[in-house]
């Protein structure tokens, strides 16, 4: 045995500054990172620190308090505290934690500081390699009006408009006419789409012009009437190439990704290659992309963000993110790169490891790639933020074993998604040999996620990915709005869902495990005179076909895991399966279930989520999560002395108030706006469920309030006192 | 000794050379040869053969002759379907409990069924053990009592094994008829004797007022559930009251004499008189409520210490108490079951086809054993004496067994044989189980002359004076003598249960007839059938001379519950703790 051991030891591979060594010998030597910061949280901190930890870098992640126990302070080779929410913005602290440990580099990630020109500026200056873009490219890029004069110099397609002085009528349908039509028209002083007006024709803009000039002028007040016209695109695509360059003038484009299908303006799937654009059409938007980056001298990762008309084919830049992208994934996986290497590498002073045509001929082989980003928010509420702890968290084995499917995430099961930061749980990115593989694939990865705890958009994704237009490739940044009625189509859930249900909830509390006399049916009779046991549940779902249905679950056990199941729902007949056998794996509160139905064999797993008085169940069945909540027994409310507050708006998440939009005694009719909240970076209007008079607003402005902190009461209906 | 030598031999085998004198013995005792090279004599050596357990257990492992092809035992399944069928839908009916008038009225107050009550009690994945569900079967002419009228029981309520005695006030509004009194005896013995926590779901009219001369005044009528209740918490049982009803009179100290009540609010009253009583002697009118309701017994008096809003919450409420009890799973000085078993080789549905309604063929009891015990193993005790008697150890769900089981007549040997078994499994803390189907002792001047009177009364001495817990199953006839010999009920058995087969009776009908006849008696033509009738086993059942009819194929787990039952909380059963009478020799 020993002599085996000292055997392997001297075949292991030696010395590890080899393993991190570059492949090609023609880079210039340069010193490498030893040592950096990632001045970032989540996933992407801890992506970066795996990439650090492989280059044998040394690194450092930062927490805030809110952060102090999440995953991401546990990675790195040290963790260092920021103090309160919003140290991660702190430069100046970060900048000197750095200075303090001797920390060589600093990569900002994505958001907070990763644009700040005048962060990387002050990094510079103390002598601490920021990896990233030169200050001067991020303070070009960062300015919309500068960066168009700049890709305009460069060749590169803005979005055709005048903004110029020149306000005649027939002067400015001159321009329109030269820009083409459709045509917006905006005032320069305009918002909140007042004084904006869509002129698809010729024949109508004299029409439209008068109507928007006068609609400004009543809201803006003099100088109101003074228009822009831009081109109208009327089905944009958001298309970006992702571009690399280094200190040496090189730069290659690492294909392009289409993020068209959006909500709130923020991402949710993005993929590459971009569906439906012909070769010539990319060639161009890569060509354009270098173009972009070269006039900019840019150095490093960056993103050159393009609206794609759908109609016209042509496209138009928009604006550079001077960063690494959250959607980085979908192009490492299409170009088999670790983008953060080389962000690492070309920060060291390295050359580009590759050139265009060699970046072209991996792509070539490596098929097409697609990401979901999995929020915390409510899809079918209209996508309201949510935020809590993850009571589970996981991505089943079978996906896990796949390399084409990753997963990058900041939290999973115990994590508490704070309402400080931005709502993202996790990326999953798949790999396909085509576009259609990669979305069955997304699919099939997205079916084996179980998420319990806060509301995610899972259940939105695996729509999306089975959505046929989606599937053919027509996108566009309207999408969801296009497609709603398909995507928040309701689905009928079968009495299985909620037979395993019960015989989760069931399970979990069996005391009899394995075999004994107990747990079988015993003497003459009717085998569940003393034995069945009722369990009524309320769908809770938000794609269920009856949102609020009562389903009563009757379970008794006739012998070990053998039950037979009546489930009954309102205008039914009962249906029961009889003999049915499940076999509980209970992990915690967790219970995994393998049953045989008469006919079906159905694998599930239900996770209670238990909450003050109340029990809510998540059921993960045939790829399919639903909500349901466990009604309480008949006597919680009268023996707890629970109260329903009526004539009350409560807040629906942790959030701050940003305004009160009532008053106290205020007259209000249904679905007027009461109170405007924010949470997880997102304002949300919270509007009047009933026509009333306001009694009272108890929270002010700037206060921040707890999930179900009642925020308005109504004053209580003469007519309900008296009957009451 | 002659196993031990090899392994003495292979020590010598070390020492060979300085021990040469120790060679040549070594050789005497082997074959004779001729060669003298070590390894040749290493071959030829004799040695202990391994016996894995397997192999071991072979000895024990039951064989089995049943032919389930077999005309005989299809004509036994046949007719075994036949009773069974009849109970079964007899059991069906008596579950229902009270009249659809009388349920619908009941769950109209909100009230939960009895059943239902237990099934909110106890443990999900536990099985409640019934005790008798046919009390009271035919057994009063001007009405029926489903059960008794009081549905009693062993449960687990949060792992703690309770007996459980809820009454059913769908049947006559849950008053207590003769029977009713002694199903609640029955099962307060049952936890008296077994240390059980006693769980009492009251809602109960109090006695049945036309039966009051045989439920008030004696024994072991109305006022003896009181007694038990103090004479158990002497004992350290501890009881638990839940009232969900009436609770009058008599029924007052129930909950009053329990160590935690529970009372449902604007349901369960206790009150020594009624309003309308209290207004007749006293001239006091007030509500039931004001009376006893739980609010008052809750906040005013104190009788009760929980109030509950409705029977769940009142359950849950009781569940809660029994969790409190600090109630241990098994007592230091008991030896626990293994915690490994395996079930029995043959399929204990073809005890239907073993078993046989004709109680005058021979019934194989040890294809009985086979279907009941561990593995189908059973350690035979004295197996070729005293054949009639079969005694031997086994184990059911891991818990250790001695079985004494009728082949045939009991002769001297046999009752002798089962006498020292008995003594073994005494001195050795091990439990008894009984498996009945015995016609009686040998009579007849042979059997006199050898002294069957004082060899019977030695097994009779040995059963009586047995200090561990006893389980009997008459698995056919339980007749004269045998049943004392074989501890029939009088023996104070933990549980005993029927066959739907098995007859008790102190001979046949026939035999009783032929008797009568030869004494010179007139012999009335219904005598054979009446008595017939009386032997069967629901006639048995209804008056609670048994713990239950039961399904020959659920047995073992009925035997399986008593074990736990008997032998887990606070039981200690030690080994060497029975004092025997006198033996006569």
């Amino acid at each position: 045995m020993r002599s085996l051991r000292a055997n392997r030891l001297s075949l292991r591979p030696v010395p590890r500054f080899l393993s991190t060594a570059s492949p090609a010998s023609s880079i210039p030597k340069t010193a490498a990172l030893s040592s950096v910061l990632i001045a970032n949280r989540g996933e992407i901190a801890i992506r970066i620190n795996r990439t650090a930890e492989r280059m044998g870098i040394k690194a450092t992640t930062v927490y805030t308090d809110v952060d102090a126990n999440s995953w991401h302070a546990s990675s790195g080779f040290q963790s260092l505290g920021l103090g309160p929410a919003n140290g991660y913005l702190d430069g100046e602290k970060i900048i000197a934690l750095a200075k303090k440990h001797g920390i060589q580099a600093l990569h900002p990630g994505y958001g907070f500081l990763s644009e700040n020109y005048k962060f990387a500026e002050r990094c510079e200056e103390e002598g601490i390699v920021f990896v990233g873009p030169p200050a001067t490219a991020m303070a070009d890029m960062g300015n919309k009006a500068r960066s168009k004069e700049i890709m305009n110099a460069a060749n590169v397609p803005c979005v055709p408009g005048y903004h110029g002085s020149e306000q005649g009528e027939e002067q400015l349908l001159a321009y329109a006419k030269e820009i083409t039509f459709p045509v917006l028209l905006k005032s320069v002083r305009g918002g909140g789409g007042k004084g904006m007006r869509i002129v698809m024709k010729e024949d109508e803009f004299m029409t439209q012009l008068k109507s928007a000039r006068a609609e400004a002028k009543a809201s803006f007040g003099e100088g109101g009437e003074v228009m822009l016209v831009e081109k109208y695109i009327v089905r944009p695509r958001h298309v970006e190439v992702q571009v690399f360059a280094d200190k040496y003038g090189n730069t290659v484009a690492l294909g392009e990704r289409d993020c068209s299908v959006q909500r709130r303006h923020q991402k949710v799937l993005e993929e590459s290659p971009a569906p439906d654009l012909d070769e010539a059409t990319r060639q161009d938007l890569w060509d354009k992309a270098r173009k972009a980056a070269e006039a900019v001298g840019y150095v490093g990762a960056g993103t050159v963000e393009f609206i794609l008309d759908k109609d016209s084919g042509k496209f138009y830049f928009m604006e550079m993110n001077t960063r690494l992208q959250v959607e980085h994934p979908v192009t490492e996986m299409v170009t088999g790169l670790d983008l953060v290497e080389w962000q690492f590498r070309i920060a060291a002073g390295e050359k580009l490891p590759l050139t265009q045509a060699e970046v072209e001929e991996q792509m070539n082989q490596r098929g097409a790639a697609i990401e979901a980003r999995i929020y915390a928010e409510n899809p079918e509420k209209g996508f309201m933020p949510d935020s809590g702890k993850l009571i589970h968290a996981v991505l089943l084995d079978s996906a896990k074993a796949d390399e084409d499917i990753r997963l990058d995430w900041g939290f999973g099961s115990g994590s508490v998604v704070s309402e400080a930061y931005d709502g993202m749980i996790a990326k999953l990115i798949v790999r396909g040999d085509n576009r259609e593989t990669a979305i069955a694939k997304l699919a099939t990865a997205l079916r084996a996620f179980e998420i319990v705890g806060l509301s995610t958009n899972v259940e939105f994704l695996k729509r999306l990915c089975a959505s046929d237009a989606f599937i053919a490739g027509d996108v566009e940044t309207g999408f969801i709005d296009k497609w709603r009625e398909e995507l928040f189509k309701p689905r009928h859930i079968n009495n299985e869902v909620f037979a395993q249900a019960a015989l989760g909830v069931l399970s979990n509390q069996l005391q009899t495990i394995g075999s004994s006399p107990h747990g079988q049916s015993l003497g003459f009779g009717n085998t569940n005179s003393t034995s069945e046991r009722k369990l009524a549940f309320k769908v809770l779902d938000g794609y269920s076909e009856k949102e609020g249905e009562v389903v009563e679950a009757f379970v008794s056990q006739t012998g070990h895991n053998l039950y037979n199941v009546t489930i009954s729902r309102k205008g039914e007949e009962p249906e029961l399966f009889s003999n049915v056998i499940s076999e509980p794996t209970i992990e915690g509160a967790v219970t995994k279930l393998q049953s045989r139905f008469p006919g079906e064999r159905i694998h599930s797993t239900v996770v209670p989520q238990e909450n003050g008085t109340e029990t809510k169940l998540a059921i993960f069945q045939h790829g399919v999560k639903t909500d349901l909540a466990l009604l309480p027994p008949s006597w919680y409310e009268k023996a707890l002395g629970l109260k329903e507050v009526t004539a009350s708006v409560a807040a629906p998440m942790p959030c701050k108030i940003l305004k009160n939009e009532v008053e106290e005694g205020q007259v209000v009719k249904k679905g007027a706006p009461l109170v405007v909240i924010e949470s997880m970076k997102m304002e949300t209007v919270i509007r009047s469920p009933q026509d009333g008079v306001i009694k009272k607003l108890a929270h002010k402005e700037g206060d921040i309030c707890k999930a179900g902190t009642i925020l308005v009461l109504f004053e209580e209906e003469p007519s309900k006192e008296e009957s009451s | 000794m002659s196993l031990s030598r090899p392994s003495r031999q292979a020590l010598r085998l070390s020492r060979q050379l300085q021990l040469r004198p120790s060679i040549s013995s070594t050789r005497t005792c082997s074959t004779p040869s001729s060669s003298s090279s070590p390894a040749s004599r290493l071959a030829r050596r004799s040695a202990a053969t391994l016996t894995p357990p397997h192999q071991a257990g072979a000895i024990s492992r039951l064989p089995t002759n049943v032919d389930p092809s077999s005309p005989e035992f299809k004509d036994n399944e046949a007719q075994m379907a036949d009773i069974t069928a009849r109970l079964q839908s007899l059991t069906k009916t008596i579950q229902q409990g009270g009249s659809q008038k009388a349920r619908d009225k009941h769950i109209a107050r909100n009230k939960m069924l009895p059943r239902d009550r237990v099934a909110a009690l106890i443990d999900p994945g536990t099985t409640f053990l019934e005790l008798s569900p046919m009390a009271g079967y035919e057994l009063y002419p001007e009405a029926e009592v489903p059960a008794g009228g009081i549905i009693t029981g062993v449960g687990v309520v949060e792992g703690v094994t309770c007996v459980i005695v809820a009454n059913d006030s769908t049947v006559k509004g849950g008053t207590y008829y003769p029977i009713t009194v002694k199903k609640h005896l029955r099962a307060q013995a049952v936890a008296q004797e077994n240390k059980l926590p006693c769980i009492y779901l009251v809602d109960s009219g109090g006695a049945n007022l036309p039966h009051q001369a045989d439920v008030f005044p004696d024994q072991n009528h109305f006022g003896r559930i009181f007694y038990n209740q103090a004479r158990m918490s002497s004992q350290g049982i501890p009881q638990i009251a839940v009232v969900m009803g009436p609770c009058t009179a008599g029924g007052a100290y129930v909950p009053a004499m329990s160590d935690e009540s529970i009372i449902v609010q604007e349901q369960g009253h206790i009150f020594l008189a009624g309003p309308p009583l209290v207004k007749a002697a006293t001239g006091e009118v007030v509500s039931h409520e004001d009376l006893g309701g739980g609010k008052m017994h809750s906040s005013v008096s104190g009788v009760t210490d929980y109030l509950a809003v409705d029977d769940a919450h009142a359950i849950t409420l009781a569940r809660r108490s029994i969790a409190n009890l600090n109630w241990p799973k098994q007592a230091a000085a008991t030896i626990p079951p293994a915690e490994t078993f395996a079930e029995p080789l043959y399929d204990p549905n073809e005890l239907l086809g073993i078993a046989t309604t004709n109680l005058r063929k021979p019934m194989p009891v040890r294809e009985i054993i086979a279907r009941i015990v561990d593995g189908s193993e059973f350690a035979e005790f004295k197996r070729d004496f005293g054949t009639t008697l079969v005694t031997g150890f086994a184990s059911i769900y891991g818990q250790k067994v001695g079985i004494v089981a009728n082949d045939g007549i009991l002769f001297a040997s046999s009752s002798v044989k089962g006498a020292h078994f008995i003594e073994l499994c005494a001195q050795r803390g091990i439990p008894l189980v009984f498996l009945q189907n015995i016609s009686g002792f040998m009579v007849g001047s042979a059997s006199e002359r050898d002294g069957i009177a004082k060899h019977g009364a030695k097994l009779v001495t040995a059963v009586a004076c047995a200090d561990v817990p006893k389980f009997t199953v008459v698995v056919g006839g339980s007749y004269g003598a045998g049943n004392y010999g074989m501890c029939g009920r009088a023996y104070s058995p933990r549980f005993l249960w029927m066959w739907p087969n098995a007859r008790v009776g102190v001979m046949g009908g026939e035999q009783l007839a032929a008797v009568m006849e030869t004494v010179g008696k007139s012999v009335d033509p219904e005598l054979k059938d009446r008595i017939e009738r009386e032997s069967e086993a629901t006639y048995s059942s209804a008056r609670l001379w048994d713990d239950g009819i039961i399904p020959p194929q659920h047995t073992r787990h009925y035997l399986g519950l008593g074990l736990r039952a008997a032998m887990g909380g606070r039981n200690e059963v030690k080994a060497g703790d029975t004092k025997f009478g006198v033996f006569r020799m």
